[in-house]
């Protein structure tokens, strides 16, 4: 990759974090915080945006970037005080800033037409247009006139001291104090001193430390804001006091002191003050976004050196129980020392294993985010007024998980604003406020996550769904069903409540596919309602795809691994219980209901089919599409959670068969797909004509 | 594929000789992973029958072809004086089940001559030429097809 392409790479990636601060920073101003912490921190997103972009030559990115960034100034600088439909405006614009970014990365930015209507509303909000394409050539200084707290009018000439130390860390991320002094004189007269007095002997010097300070005193007629700017990306690594030579008004304390005392107190109390900001985070909970600026440090690792990481521990894992089963069953050592240094290896090779996966996780931060916009566009779409709210976006799953769940929510969510809440007159009418709430939460629960999505609507109408579903042909017109069967009749194949396609979420996929994507993850859904109240829909989904839980069975000898996730239960197994429906076609009796069995040594081909099934032990599954049936197989042998190896890297995709795994003794063993088992053979057999019994 | 590289045409390559199914064969070093004793393979379900099944090859799922059985021979009844060779094919890995590997042969491209016509049809899918050499004929596999052929088909 040519090393301008790389750098354009790493500024697109940068962008997509500048962005998530940006929309982490409007979310928290629109909650209501409006410290100059959070504002500084959405400005400073939508300047380095600018910035970057000036590099590239994004002009279209650029001139949005610079309204966006003129209107948030006003709001840095005390002069817009956003309401809440100027925060609706800001989010927009995010949206769009966001769109604009990836539109720039993928090439060109065909349409900027709607960037266009809100650059103009951002004019109109901050009271005239024209402020864009003024200062092309420092894309990274914003030399506007901007009226400050201060009495005198911009016009007059200020006088700031400046006390500038620069931290180690200033260097170290190649800043430079000569360009920033530069940048400075560009503001009015300039005049330095530099303070030697903490250069130490040449025998203690550290070359890659820093022991100068200069004291500033510079004459401009620009606004104390246009000087801390300036420092805008040296931020935190220096020590920088901007006081005002003449204006008593804004600083009273410093009125009987000479500048030097004010300095030698500033670096008194500097320890003290670096001391509570590290203290912060645990201090208390409303200086939380004051605690961001302190970031862990992070590296960009490629994925694929991760996962190779991951298959080496895996190896790792399975070598350590192939040891410890070999050194165990070998029958002349059984010394002690040898077993707990076994024991001792064993519990290495989980430790390294479980932080090698949490390489992977992330928090559904990010993909809660992409939510808000969903929710935010639906909303303006369908005319309603909705608040997300959000918990548990520190929760961390797997990347890949994460990632695939993006299109089942987006599709979840579009239907809770859509479907489930009622319009503000409706509600209003209903005595609940006129806005609807959304909730999307996050949980790790024994060993899985748990979302959720909940919206305080009108709740399932089941007899409509029931109505619908008769229509469609899904339930017989005299059925009887219990209202959470009414509720998973949403999940069937074929089946959409929405009484005429929508834009929003009519669009033919329906719940069946949420369905269908969450259970390829490994995970189940389910959902409950209560009429006028709201309904939720709960997901329970695996913390990795690179294990998976399930039982270990044997046919004809050859081990079978059966996912948990579509076990319902195991079913004694009584010769009584079975009917031969001739044709090697057999039905299992469970409680009243009768479900297909299914050999899986015969349909596996790994013997010929029987005539009879007297042996063996039967396991209730449940299909992706919610169909049961019952695998038949020789024997349980255990219960444990196995790697997941994929069988298509050297071989092909086997009808039947999900993946291969490897054991404790070392062999491989294949992890039955129990959709495809009972699958092609069963299809047209519908759950609801059978009322099922609940599974206990 | 490997086999076709420049260095070949003009330079001497290795080859790995080895005996299955009571006939000798060899192929290009270039594509030779590794070669190991032989470990029980666990079954593919619907798998063709010269599909020996998968090992664990250090944590790799690698399906092992019985080379005998590929080209029509008879079958072996693999014991632990079996030999597998790990071959690469394409982005694929996978192992050849034969009776024993016999000793590396340098040869020039010009000394492989074309598969006699009476050669089957099975035959000619695999063995890209054959070699005369003190009395032995030795048959130079091409491991393209050695695989099933939906794995082709995925590959591309």
């Amino acid at each position: 990759m040519d090393p301008m392409a790389e750098i354009r790479l790493t500024f697109f990636q940068e962008c997509e974090e500048q962005l998530t601060a940006l929309e982490n920073g409007l979310l928290a101003m629109q909650e209501g915080e409006s410290d100059s912490e959070t504002v500084n921190a959405v400005f400073r997103a939508v300047h380095s945006i600018k910035g970057g972009a000036g590099a590239f030559k994004l002009d279209a990115l650029v001139s949005f970037a610079h309204v966006f960034e003129t209107a948030l100034d006003k709001v840095r600088s005390g002069q817009l005080v956003p309401e809440a439909e100027a925060m609706k405006l800001f989010l927009r614009a995010a949206d769009a800033l966001a769109d604009l970014v990836s539109a720039s990365r993928d090439g060109a930015v065909a349409d900027t037409a709607p960037y266009a209507g809100i650059e103009e509303e951002f004019n109109a909000l901050i009271g005239g247009g024209g402020a864009a394409a003024e200062d092309d050539e420092f894309a990274g200084l914003d030399f506007q006139p901007i009226v400050t707290a201060f009495a005198e009018p911009a016009t007059a000439r200020n006088s700031y001291h400046i006390r500038f130390r620069p931290l180690r860390d200033l260097y170290a991320k190649a800043n430079e104090p000569l360009a920033l002094f530069r940048e400075l004189g560009r503001l009015g007269t300039l005049e330095a001193q530099c303070d030697i007095k903490n250069l130490p002997f040449l025998d203690t010097f550290e070359p890659e430390d820093s022991y100068l300070s200069w004291q500033l005193t510079l004459d401009t007629e620009n606004p104390i804001a246009a000087v801390k700017e300036i420092f805008d990306f040296v931020e935190g690594d220096c020590d920088l006091v901007i006081a005002p030579a003449s204006t008593e008004a804004s600083a009273p304390p410093l009125q009987e002191m000479d500048i030097t005392a004010i300095l030698r107190k500033v670096r008194e109390e500097a320890p003290a003050i670096a001391a509570v900001t590290a203290a912060a985070p645990a201090a208390d909970a409303d200086s939380a976004p004051r605690a961001k600026a302190v970031v862990q440090p992070t590296i960009r690792v490629d994925l694929d050196r991760v996962d190779r990481l991951i298959n080496l521990v895996g190896e790792l894992v399975i070598n350590q129980a192939m040891l410890t089963q070999r050194v165990l069953h070998s029958s002349h050592v059984r010394d002690r020392e040898v077993t707990s240094s076994l024991e001792e290896l064993e519990r290495l090779t989980r430790e390294i294993q479980e932080s090698v996966m949490a390489i992977r996780a992330q928090p559904v931060r990010p993909l809660f985010q992409r939510m808000s916009r969903i929710v935010r566009e639906v909303a303006d779409a369908t005319a309603k007024d909705v608040r997300l709210r959000t918990e548990g976006e520190a929760t961390e799953v797997d990347k890949t998980v994460v990632e695939l769940l993006a299109d089942p929510l987006t599709h979840m969510i579009r239907n809770a604003v859509d479907h489930g809440l009622e319009s503000p007159e409706q509600r209003s009418a209903l005595g609940k406020p006129p806005e609807g709430t959304v909730r999307l939460a996050a949980a790790h629960r024994s060993g899985r996550v748990i979302i959720e999505v909940s919206d305080d609507g009108q709740g399932i109408n089941r007899p409509k769904v029931l109505q619908k579903a008769i229509a469609n042909g899904l339930v017989p017109p005299d059925a009887q069903l219990s209202d959470s069967e009414i509720d998973n009749l949403l999940f069937l194949p074929g089946f959409s409540t929405a009484s005429s396609v929508s834009n929003i979420s009519g669009r033919g996929v329906g719940m069946d596919v949420v369905k269908r994507s969450i259970q390829a993850l490994g995970g189940r859904i389910s959902i409950s309602s209560a009429p006028g109240q709201g309904s939720t829909f709960t997901l329970s989904l695996p913390l990795t795809l690179a294990v998976l839980d399930g039982i270990v069975v044997t046919v004809d000898e050859q081990v079978f691994v059966i996912p948990l996730t579509a076990i319902v239960e195991t079913v004694k197994h009584e010769p009584s219980r079975i009917h031969h429906l001739g044709d090697h076609s057999f039905v299992l009796r469970v409680r009243d209901v009768l479900v297909p069995l299914v050999d899986v040594g015969a349909e596996l081909g790994v013997r010929a089919p029987a005539s009879d099934l007297r042996s063996g032990v039967a396991i209730l599954i449940e299909t992706a599409n919610g169909t049961r049936s019952a695998l038949l197989v020789d024997n349980i042998q255990d219960q444990r959670q196995v790697v997941i190896k994929s069988l298509e890297t050297n071989y092909m995709r086997v009808d039947g068969i999900a993946a291969a795994t490897i054991l404790g003794d070392g062999r491989v063993a294949m992890i039955l797909d129990v959709d495809a088992l009972v699958g092609p053979r069963h299809h047209e057999w519908n759950p609801a004509e059978i009322p099922l019994a609940k599974a206990s | 594929m490997i086999e076709k590289s420049a260095r070949e045409l003009t330079r001497e390559a290795e080859f790995v000789a080895f005996r299955a199914g009571g006939l000798e064969f060899c192929i290009n070093i270039m594509s030779v992973r590794e070669i190991r004793g032989w470990t029980p393979a666990t079954a593919i379900p619907r798998a063709p029958s010269y599909i020996r099944g998968v090992i664990n090859l250090r944590g790799v799922v690698l399906p092992i072809v019985d080379l005998g059985v590929r080209l029509g021979l008879p079958g072996t009844e693999p014991t632990a004086r079996h030999v597998i060779i790990v071959a690469q094919v394409g982005e694929r890995a996978a192992g050849l089940l034969v009776d024993s590997v016999s000793d590396i042969l340098s040869l020039e491209d010009t000394s492989i001559q074309p598969t006699p016509d009476v050669a089957s049809q099975l035959a000619r899918m695999f063995v890209r030429g054959v070699i005369a050499m003190d009395g032995r004929m030795i048959s130079v596999i091409t491991m393209d097809n050695v695989l099933p052929a939906g794995m082709e088909l995925d590959a591309a």
